[in-house]
């Protein structure tokens, strides 16, 4: 570890300080880019004017996650955390900037190389029913991979896939069937045994349990929990629940519309939210208290991602909002300790 | 706030049957309860439990091979399965309203906003065109729609899930129903859009004195929002009580389960407590308690039928044979 300059270290502004994380993401944003077709082309010599359209899905976002660390990655829909998780895994390339994995860049690997690491990241998906292919039965599904990639041989899948459902609580004489035969609860086990069958070391779960049930949902967090402490599993956990993310997670990052506004270890965040939006999800999260609750919503609605408002994204719906707010968006600052917010308050609050 | 003695929805009794090629589906089974005249009524349960089942055949939106086969369904008085298909339809929409989980299935995608809310009012009485316009833009407003008037003229596929939530709900509200009930209408919205929905509807049942039902499997929901709360597991109620009561001393294993299933109730990292097995198909349920296999309080005798027992102050009741003590 000794190569790498202290610099560096200090310039992954959302990782607690002192140890090199074992996935960087480095000032990435990805855009995705509705291009002119032909007719839209032909009206601009007419002076039509047509732009392309153009989504900032993530906008320069910073993000560490150290080994045996479980980050909970939240927003509300179209905040860009799915993409950012697809991001992290591999699954889309990047717009802009570099993905690290322990300090080394992974978009200068030799394909081979590549290939060996992308192993390492796997990613479970949010709807079981459709990240399963029904035509396949659970041996293939889960076993394939293992067998393509080289860590088994075609005669060892039946007793190799026996061992993974064994190890997601589910029973290994099931293996000959087809997803549609299992429940909702079981297909989450399947898709997770299917991405724990490779090995890897970090894994991005994309509401992985947003489909189920309360009680079969206990059970799938219950799971999570149990296979990061016995296979020492990194975890970057997308959720909109902050229930959930609140339970499961050592560090959280909020996300609203394509940027990163506040992030910090889970206790402190949730006990002391600094950024008015932080302020304002909290707040609206369920407890189950029965006392007659006012509910007090935030006004407005979530800003189109294909016209963010100026500034900062959060400004129209900020109760605090200055006149500043609608110029220049706030930067990610550490406002104590491990804790980094964007919001021009806390300069007010210092002053 | 005080509501009348006699209840505005009582049913009892109620059994919902689907007939199908793979045998009969048990959706509701001998389902009782009561709504008065201005209370929330939380009807909680997880997918499969009959609750949804339960307020469709409260409307009487029952399709083959589904059928009510028993039960009695007294609505102001008045019993609803009596009623002829045409009765059933003035009632519908009119006395009684229902707002669905998905905004789509109350809106028609090709016709304009004001369309489709002059016609509801309309075919419920005679009322002039400009009239009828004008109460819409009302409902509107009262949902929390800004610029009523430019959103009247749009279709349904130019407004946010949010959005499109509260129109479903001023079209609900449009004949001041007596009776509302609202099957998940938040689940598929985000947190801040179901705390801004859940507020209108807050502060609607508080000014109309509408009853309410609320169908959802969000415990948290329902607890700042109901003032009595029913759980259903397998097509059963098997706890009735104050919101109070079945949150913080439920008496029914099931809804300890369901509590010590929500991560907000355990400390962060903990091991939650989690209920073993899954939610049984309601094809194979025999007779017994359909949580048996489930439960770590099962003995012998709950292979019987349990009855639906009641306990403590007026309105509470457990089904089941081996309750939890009262703390």
């Amino acid at each position: 570890m000794s190569h790498i300059p202290s610099e560096a270290l200090s310039e992954s502004p959302l990782a607690p300080a002192g140890a090199l994380p074992l996935v960087e993401l480095r000032g990435v944003s990805k855009r995705f880019v509705k291009a002119l077709d032909s007719s839209m082309r032909i009206a601009n010599l007419f002076g039509a004017g047509m732009r392309e359209e153009i989504v900032r899905a993530v906008d320069h976002v910073d993000l560490g996650i150290h080994a045996r660390e479980v980050v909970g990655l939240v927003g509300e829909s179209g905040c860009g955390k799915s993409t950012l998780g697809r991001l992290a895994v591999g699954l889309l390339s990047l717009s802009a900037g570099e993905r690290l994995w322990q300090g080394k860049p992974l978009g200068s690997l030799a394909p081979a190389a590549a290939r060996e690491q992308q192993l390492k990241m796997q990613m479970i998906f949010q709807d079981p029913y459709a990240a399963l292919n029904p035509r396949m039965r659970v041996v293939d599904i889960v076993g394939e991979a293992p067998v393509v990639h080289g860590l088994i041989t075609t005669r060892q899948q039946v007793e190799y896939v026996g061992l993974q459902l064994n190890r997601v609580g589910l029973d290994p004489t099931l293996m000959r069937r087809f997803p549609h035969q299992f429940s909702g609860g079981q297909r989450a086990r399947i898709g997770i045994a299917r991405s724990l069958a490779v090995k890897p070391e970090f894994l991005v779960c994309d509401e992985s349990v947003a489909a189920l049930d309360v009680s079969i949902q206990a059970q799938v967090l219950n799971l999570f929990m149990d296979l990061q402490s016995a296979l020492s599993l990194t975890y970057l956990f997308i959720s909109h629940d902050l229930g959930v993310v609140q339970h499961i997670s050592d560090r959280v990052v909020i996300m609203y519309l394509g940027r990163v506004v506040e992030s910090g270890p889970t206790a402190e965040l949730f006990a002391a939210p600094n950024h008015p939006y932080t302020q304002a999800l909290l707040a609206e999260i369920g407890r189950v208290e029965p006392r007659k609750r006012v509910f007090v919503p935030i006004k407005g609605e979530i800003p189109s991602p294909l016209a963010p408002p100026s500034g900062c994204h959060f400004h129209p719906r900020c109760p605090y909002a200055m006149a500043k707010c609608k110029d220049v968006a706030p930067p990610l600052d550490e406002i104590a300790p491990g804790r980094w917010s964007a919001c021009y308050l806390n300069d007010v609050a210092l002053q | 706030m005080t509501p009348a003695a006699d209840p505005l929805l009582d049913v009892e009794g109620l059994c919902t049957r689907f007939f199908t090629k793979a045998g009969v589906v048990k959706a509701v089974q001998d389902v009782s309860f009561s709504v008065r005249r201005g209370e929330v009524l939380g009807l909680v349960g997880e997918s499969g439990s009959g609750k949804s089942m339960t307020g469709y055949s409260i409307m009487g939106l029952i399709d083959p091979p589904g059928r009510v086969v028993a039960g009695r369904i007294l609505f102001d008085g008045r019993e609803l399965s009596s009623l002829s298909p045409e009765a059933m339809r003035r009632l519908r929409g009119n006395r009684i309203a229902m707002i669905f989980q998905d905004p789509m299935m109350t809106l028609n995608p090709v016709l304009r906003i004001d369309a489709q809310m002059v016609e509801t009012i309309r075919a419920h009485g005679r009322v002039s065109h400009s009239a009828a316009l004008e109460r819409s833009r009302e409902a509107l407003v009262k949902v929390g729609i800004p610029s009523p008037d430019e959103r009247l003229k749009g279709y349904p596929h130019q407004f946010s899930g949010g959005m499109r939530q509260r129109v479903a709900i001023a079209i609900a509200l449009l004949n001041e129903p007596a009776l509302i009930i609202a099957d998940e209408p938040t689940t598929a919205l985000d947190v801040t859009i179901q705390g801004q929905i859940l507020f209108e509807m807050q502060k609607l049942s508080r000014e109309t004195g509408a009853a309410l039902i609320w169908i959802t499997h969000d415990l948290s929901v329902i607890a700042g929002l109901a003032d009595r709360i029913c759980v259903m597991y397998a097509g059963r109620i098997v706890e009735e009580g104050t919101t109070a009561d079945v949150l913080t001393a439920p008496r029914h294993p099931y809804t300890r389960g369901l509590l010590d299933s929500v991560p907000a109730n355990t400390p962060p990292r903990e091991r939650l407590r989690q209920i073993p097995g899954m939610t049984p198909s309601l094809l194979e349920i025999g007779p017994g308690c359909a949580f048996r296999s489930r439960c770590s309080r099962a003995q012998d005798d709950c292979e019987h039928d349990p009855e639906m027992r009641p306990y403590g102050a007026v309105g509470q009741a457990i089904r089941c044979f081996h309750p939890l003590e009262a703390p």
